[in-house]
């Protein structure tokens, strides 16, 4: 079977991309290209194979088929282009290192083996934690930051990459008011600087506001597109199903989306 | 930053230095082989002899060659398994080396029969090391072989590997002592280890390793670092997670095989992990934790072998690991990072400070709520204990040890179980904690979106851990809009009584 080819100007494609857990496949034939400079939201209920698409793009859980293609090369050869940002449960916050170290982590694979974070390290860390607005909290052991601060300390280690696509697994999931803004401005200033962000993303009422593509996802790709022709009712409705209780939620949330600056918060989510 | 890439490289230096010691000083002592030999016999000997000051003195100072062979081995021992037992615990590996150093029992048996059929000497120790180190490898890589192709998890892996090997070891060692023309006496040594069978050749083993682990650690403590904090970003940069991770197996190998004369394959496993969770106690930074760790796992092994070659029914494995766990057990009490101690007294602390400023409130806001209307000033009368007692959900109880505790801290000038006034100090504490709460609440009810109701609550909870810095940053943001400082009044209505 030929690989398909992709120009390099394409940050993501992905096609034919099958991926099961124990024989049971979660997700079926995904094929998705990736407009450059877009701020992407990865929609679909829970189970609906929202990480494992990242995960699979990124090579840490084995394809059953199809192939992924980043900037036109397979992820082993674009690892510098691409920045990560796992869910913020994946990892013990109770290790004993400080957020400047979590931080200073995106940029072990430029320093190379065997070499020390020096100055030089530290102070891209120190920048991109000031770009998150939690500069102070350098020095701070990681198991004292707060939700909000953990997601924030992670979306900085990305930052440091200096990566031209970003991968982001649920930042907006628990954090506070405040992080949900900075994380917000980051992606938009991201935007500005031509870098592509895929977010999975869970809160229905903010997809319209915060994205400009969205993937609605559920084990398959029902519809993929910019937002303001992909992000309809009847689209949700394929992707969510027979789902009543939470589709009417849904439908609550749109009409609240609608409405700026009525953004009701998300009691299940945030603190 | 000096004194960053100072401690890796003293850890280093100390067991140069030992290294040194030991092996430049063997011909010195050759002159006392009488207190040599008593040494030894009381290493191996089982009957009851207290030692006496003299005795202490000596082993303290290493003057004996044996001694000090083993003393500073078990030391430099620590030392490594300290170290590399840091990464160990962080990677949630444990149980790991348990499963290793088990399976490590059959290879000695059976390189044991091995040599002997080829007609060398059966007890060659290398060789013996060797079949040790290969089955032990084994032992991992069929623990990873049952997690990766079942679904069996982990401790369960881990659990049927460890006890199948242990088994089949012991079975091996009962064939090997059955047969005819072999002496197999000592092999039993592994088991439980027995420090006083160590020779030369065992101290430069153990150094070798000692001096490959502190190395490997300094050079791969980066890699290390990641991969225990999040293996799957380490992988999405391209680091080779599954060889680190056998890089740090093989370290932990090397120290469980060179270590199982000393403390034996049993007890390994606690001089692995016990200094590193005690370390953990102490600190909260990792490259503190590993010299700390090492510390630790060298005391223990230091104390554990010196006291043992002085009360010679005590065999050195188990004082190691006794002592170690001594360590671990005060430093889980006294740590000063995360000692049980130090946070019984911070949550005492805490309660007391919190139950201060709902006494000295709830005062200050009824006798604000008695001030006469034309009056600016709040004066200082005394309040009758019912009506405090109305005020918030405590008890009279609760009250009265809060009220005994505010007149010992000299917040109360007068009591009498019906009255209660404040001293002048107390007066002026209630008047800054209150208003310290209303800037809160008022900071939270213009900046965050919490419904007024709900302030109250909120604002206790967050209050009592303000700091002075906060404090003034809400003073200055409620000037900026224009807002009355000295005590701005309760944003909400206050409910007096019930």
């Amino acid at each position: 079977m030929n690989a398909p080819t992709h120009p390099p100007s394409v940050p993501l494609a992905i096609d034919d991309l099958t991926v099961a857990y124990h024989r049971k496949p979660v997700l079926w034939d995904v094929d998705l290209d990736i407009p450059e400079g877009k701020l992407v939201g990865i929609v679909g209920p829970n189970g609906a194979g929202k990480s494992t698409l990242i995960k699979a793009c990124l090579e840490l859980i084995p394809k059953a088929s199809g192939h992924v293609t980043i900037y036109g090369q397979p992820y082993r050869k674009q690892r510098s282009l691409v920045g990560y940002v796992p869910q913020r449960e994946s990892v013990d916050w109770d290790f004993p290192v400080s957020a400047l170290d979590v931080v200073a982590m995106g940029t072990y694979r430029k320093l190379g083996w065997l070499r020390p974070v020096a100055k030089e390290q530290k102070e891209l860390a120190c920048h991109a934690l000031d770009r998150l607005g939690v500069a102070h909290l350098a020095n701070r052991q990681i198991s004292q930051l707060s939700g909000g601060q953990q997601q924030r300390v992670f979306l900085a280690r990305a930052l440091v990459q200096d990566a031209q696509l970003y991968f982001m697994d649920e930042p907006f999931a628990a954090v506070d008011a405040a992080t949900e803004r900075a994380i917000v401005t980051l992606l938009h200033e991201l935007k500005d600087q031509g870098k592509t962000c895929l977010v999975v993303h869970h809160d229905l009422a903010t997809v319209a506001q915060y994205f400009d593509w969205v993937v609605l996802l559920n084990m398959r790709v029902v519809k993929a597109g910019p937002t303001e022709e992909i992000f309809t009712k009847e689209n949700l409705k394929d992707t969510y199903g027979g789902r009543l209780a939470l589709l009417e939620e849904a439908g609550q949330r749109l009409r609240y989306a609608g409405i700026p600056g009525s953004y009701p918060g998300n009691p299940g989510r945030s603190q | 930053m000096i004194m960053q890439r100072c401690l890796p490289m003293s850890v280093f230096l100390l067991i140069a230095c030992f290294a040194t010691v030991a092996f430049a000083s063997p011909f010195h002592n050759h002159d006392q082989p009488v207190s040599a030999n008593r040494e030894l016999e009381a290493l191996s000997n089982r009957g009851i002899d207290w030692p006496g000051a003299s005795q202490i003195m000596r082993v303290a100072t290493l003057q004996n060659y044996n001694t000090r062979l083993v003393v500073l081995s078990t030391t430099i021992l620590g030392t490594a398994s300290g170290l590399i037992g840091t990464f160990l615990l962080l990677r949630k590996r444990s149980l790991m080396g348990d499963a290793l150093s088990h399976a490590c029992l059959p290879g000695i048996g059976l390189m044991f029969m091995m040599m002997g059929a080829l007609g060398g000497d059966g007890k060659y120790l290398p060789g013996l090391l060797l079949g040790a180190t290969l089955t032990g490898v084994g032992g991992v890589v069929l623990v990873l072989l049952i997690r990766n192709t079942t679904r069996v998890k982990d401790d369960a892996a881990m659990g049927l590997v460890l006890s199948v090997m242990f088994g089949i070891g012991v079975a091996v060692l009962g064939m090997v002592q059955a047969m005819p023309g072999a002496s197999a006496a000592g092999l039993e040594y592994f088991i439980y280890g027995k420090t006083a069978s160590m020779v030369m050749q065992d101290f430069t083993l153990i150094s070798a390793v000692a001096a490959a682990v502190t190395v490997m650690s300094m050079l791969l403590f980066k890699e290390f670092t990641l991969v225990c904090f999040d293996e799957g970003y380490a992988s999405t940069q391209g680091w080779p997670v599954n060889w680190l991770d056998i890089a740090m197996l093989s370290l932990v190998t090397s120290v469980t095989v060179v270590g199982l004369q000393a403390v034996g394959l049993i007890l390994i496993i606690a001089f692995l992990i016990t200094p590193a969770a005690a370390a953990r106690f102490w600190t909260e930074n990792l490259k503190r934790m590993l010299l700390l760790s090492g510390m630790i796992g060298a005391i223990s092994g230091w104390l554990g072998s010196s006291i043992s070659a002085l009360l010679p029914r005590l065999p050195a494995g188990a004082v190691i690991v006794v002592v170690a766990a001594t360590i671990f057990l005060m430093s889980m009490i006294f740590g000063s990072s995360r000692g049980v101690l130090l946070r019984m007294l911070a949550r005492r602390r805490l309660n007391r400070k919190v139950g201060r400023q709902h006494l000295l409130r709830a005062v200050y806001e009824l006798i604000e709520s008695r001030k006469h209307p034309e009056m600016s000033d709040v004066a200082n009368v005394a309040i009758s204990m019912d009506e405090l007692l109305l005020r918030r959900s405590w008890t009279r109880s609760e009250l009265e040890k809060l009220i005994r505790i505010a007149t010992h801290e000299d917040h109360i000038e007068y009591y009498n179980g019906k009255l209660i006034r404040l001293s002048e100090p107390g007066f002026g504490e209630a008047a800054r904690i209150t208003r310290n709460h209303r800037l809160w609440e008022m900071y939270l009810i213009k900046h965050a979106d919490v419904a007024a109701a709900h302030v109250d609550r909120d604002a206790d909870a967050v209050e009592h851990v303000l700091g002075a810095e906060m404090v003034r940053k809400l003073e200055e943001e409620l000037v900026k809009r224009g807002q009355a400082l000295l005590v701005p009044p309760s944003p909400h209505t206050i409910i007096t009584g019930a």
